[in-house]
């Protein structure tokens, strides 16, 4: 086990923002990490990378205590922060020499490693330009080159591809998918990129307040959530009684659409619309990573949203 | 070996903005000409000579020390901008001790305040104080023990604020005391008894004391006396900054 937390838990005065959390990672997984804004995803990562001090529970990085061998994890871990932290005052090349001195590189790998990570984020040519006169992808492709540049045991990714072109986006993916295939290497990420999620991942956890509502591989979710989605178009529709068939999972109402979630659409559709009756418009698709995380997290947007929500919801299944 | 590189790693980077920043150059040369010909000059026409030396000549030893200190203490604000821009992080996360850190950080702003330092050396010797090159040693390695202190003092400050106005504040409140009550300005021989019980609790007094008795020969306590003192201060304030550093 590379990563396994005990009932881990961080509290920010009255808020919960990770609660209780159990979790286990396997050696050379890529492991995501998903949930809506304010889920609690950068606090767990914090916490498992020591710059958080957690509230209470245990938690064990590469088999060290994230509190008490500190910087042995530290040793262990690379780690891509959400919010930039790429140094603007420095060049590119600089701020990457200096990771290789903070990580404790080798010196006779140092240059062939910036060389190598300059080339894969396609920076060679901006790599002697203060990064202050870098755009946003281009930050983002350099603190990427610095987090995998040190070859570490486990590599920490938080939103690592927000705001990337499709290309680099690509390319990257890629590279980790190797390098944690050649070196062992365990990724943790985070991603609001559900289709990122799904081509990369091995397990996902979707995490809502602080808890893990689900765990298992993205095909497996897909199987037991999603089926096949019915978009349909009716004016009055019987929602109860559409839920109360047997291959119907989910029905949700969205801007006066309905969405059904069905087992095998194309046994059941024909079924499926003796039920409702006369339709204005119907269209099938089959069902994505992105309709499991609806489905376990709805589709209101969280800022607005109130503590009860998640009981609620809980109380609804 | 591996926490060397790490100092090294996170005081390189700070004289490479050290000499990036314009602003942070051209202060270091401007505010110590100011005080030296300004008030020096300015206060030194309405001062009797003082000791045998011109008031300009007199506060010589107090100006550097002043410029040094300040410098020193205001350089704490950085670590609350490289806090508040997320820089800091992916140092906190390094497999390098905070002790390290601490120190790369705090070498850092030593540079910084004994440019200053070397630069008013400089202009000393062209007004006319009396400096050869065994005394330009001593008072370069004096400056450098107060700057260790006083940036030590500054970081500590730094570590435990979240806003750069509230350091500002702060600051002040250590700083001005600090450099009124340490005699930079005055000799403290014949001072009122209170003022003297001041001066004698203020770490700086002992750094003033031991420049102008390096520089000027004029000095109330020994200097091995005051080079001890600060040197015993240096340490306590770095110990404080190392702490500071860990819980951040
Ligand atoms: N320093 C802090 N002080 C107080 N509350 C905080 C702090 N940091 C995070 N929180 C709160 O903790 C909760 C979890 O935040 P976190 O950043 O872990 O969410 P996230 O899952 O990473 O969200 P996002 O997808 O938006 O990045 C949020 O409700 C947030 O408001
Ligand atoms: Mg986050």
């Amino acid at each position: 086990m590379v990563i396994k937390t005990e009932a881990l838990t961080k509290k920010y005065g009255k808020l919960t923002a990770v609660d209780q959390l159990n979790l286990e990672v396997e050696e050379g997984e890529i492991f995501g990490l998903l949930g809506p804004n304010g889920a609690g995803k950068t606090t767990l990562i914090s916490m498992l990378c020591t710059i958080l001090k957690p509230t209470s529970g245990r938690a064990w990085v590469n088999g060290f205590d994230i509190v008490k061998e500190a910087s042995k994890v530290r040793k262990s871990i690379g780690i891509v922060f959400q919010q930039p932290s790429v140094d603007d005052l420095l060049t590119g090349r600089e701020n990457l020499a200096m990771h290789n001195l903070l990580f404790g590189v080798p010196r006779e790998l140092r240059k062939q490693r910036i060389d190598e990570v300059l080339s894969i984020v396609n920076l060679e040519k901006r790599a002697d330009d203060l990064v202050n006169t870098y755009s946003g992808g281009m930050r983002r492709r350099l603190e990427l080159a610095r987090g995998i540049m040190h070859h570490p045991k486990i590599l920490f990714l938080d939103e690592p591809t927000l705001g990337l072109d499709p290309q680099t986006r690509e390319h990257i993916w890629e590279y980790i998918q190797e390098l944690a295939e050649k070196e062992c290497m365990t990724v943790m990420l985070t991603t609001h990129y559900m289709e990122e999620a799904e081509q990369l991942c091995d397990r996902v956890a979707i995490i809502d307040y602080g808890k893990i509502v689900v765990l298992d591989s993205p095909q497996a979710l897909k199987n037991k959530i999603a089926g096949d989605v019915v978009k349909l178009k009716q004016q009055n529709p019987d929602i109860d009684s559409l839920r109360k068939l047997d291959y119907v999972k989910n029905v949700q109402e969205k801007d006066g659409l309905l969405y059904l979630s069905i087992k095998d659409a194309s046994k059941h559709l024909q079924d499926l619309l003796t039920h409702t009756g006369p339709i204005d418009f119907v269209e099938v698709r089959s069902g994505t990573l992105n309709d499991v995380f609806l489905h376990y997290t709805g589709r209101e947007i969280r800022e607005a949203e109130a503590e009860g929500g998640f009981w609620e919801r809980v109380m609804k299944r | 070996m591996s926490e060397i590189e790490g100092i090294y790693a996170v005081w390189l980077r700070e004289a490479k903005i050290y000499t990036r920043e314009k602003e942070r150059l051209i202060s270091s040369v401007i505010s110590p000409l100011l005080w030296i010909f300004a008030f020096g000059a300015g206060v030194g026409s309405t001062v009797n000579v003082i000791s045998g030396y011109s008031y300009q000549v007199f506060i010589y030893p107090g100006i550097a020390v002043m410029a040094v200190l300040f410098t020193s203490l205001f350089y704490g604000v950085y670590i609350i901008w490289d806090r508040k821009l997320d820089f800091l992080k992916e140092v906190l996360v390094a497999p390098v001790s905070r002790a390290s850190v601490f120190a790369g950080k705090m070498l850092g702003g030593a540079t910084d305040a004994m440019m200053q330092g070397i630069f008013l050396l400089i202009i000393g010797i062209f007004i006319g104080v009396p400096l050869t090159p065994l005394v330009l040693i001593q008072a370069f390695l004096m400056l450098l023990l107060i700057s260790i202190a006083m940036v030590s003092i500054g970081l500590v400050i730094g570590a435990n604020l979240n806003s750069p106005e509230g350091f500002s504040l702060v600051i002040n409140f250590v700083m001005w005391p600090m450099f009124f009550f340490s005699g930079a300005l005055f000799p403290v021989s014949n001072l009122p008894a209170w003022l003297a019980g001041v001066t004698a609790l203020n770490p700086l007094t002992y750094g003033v004391d031991a420049l102008r008795g390096i520089i000027l020969g004029i000095n109330q306590f020994p200097i091995y006396y005051d080079a001890a003192i600060m040197l015993v201060f240096a340490m306590i304030a770095m110990g404080a900054g190392i702490l500071g550093f860990r819980r951040m």
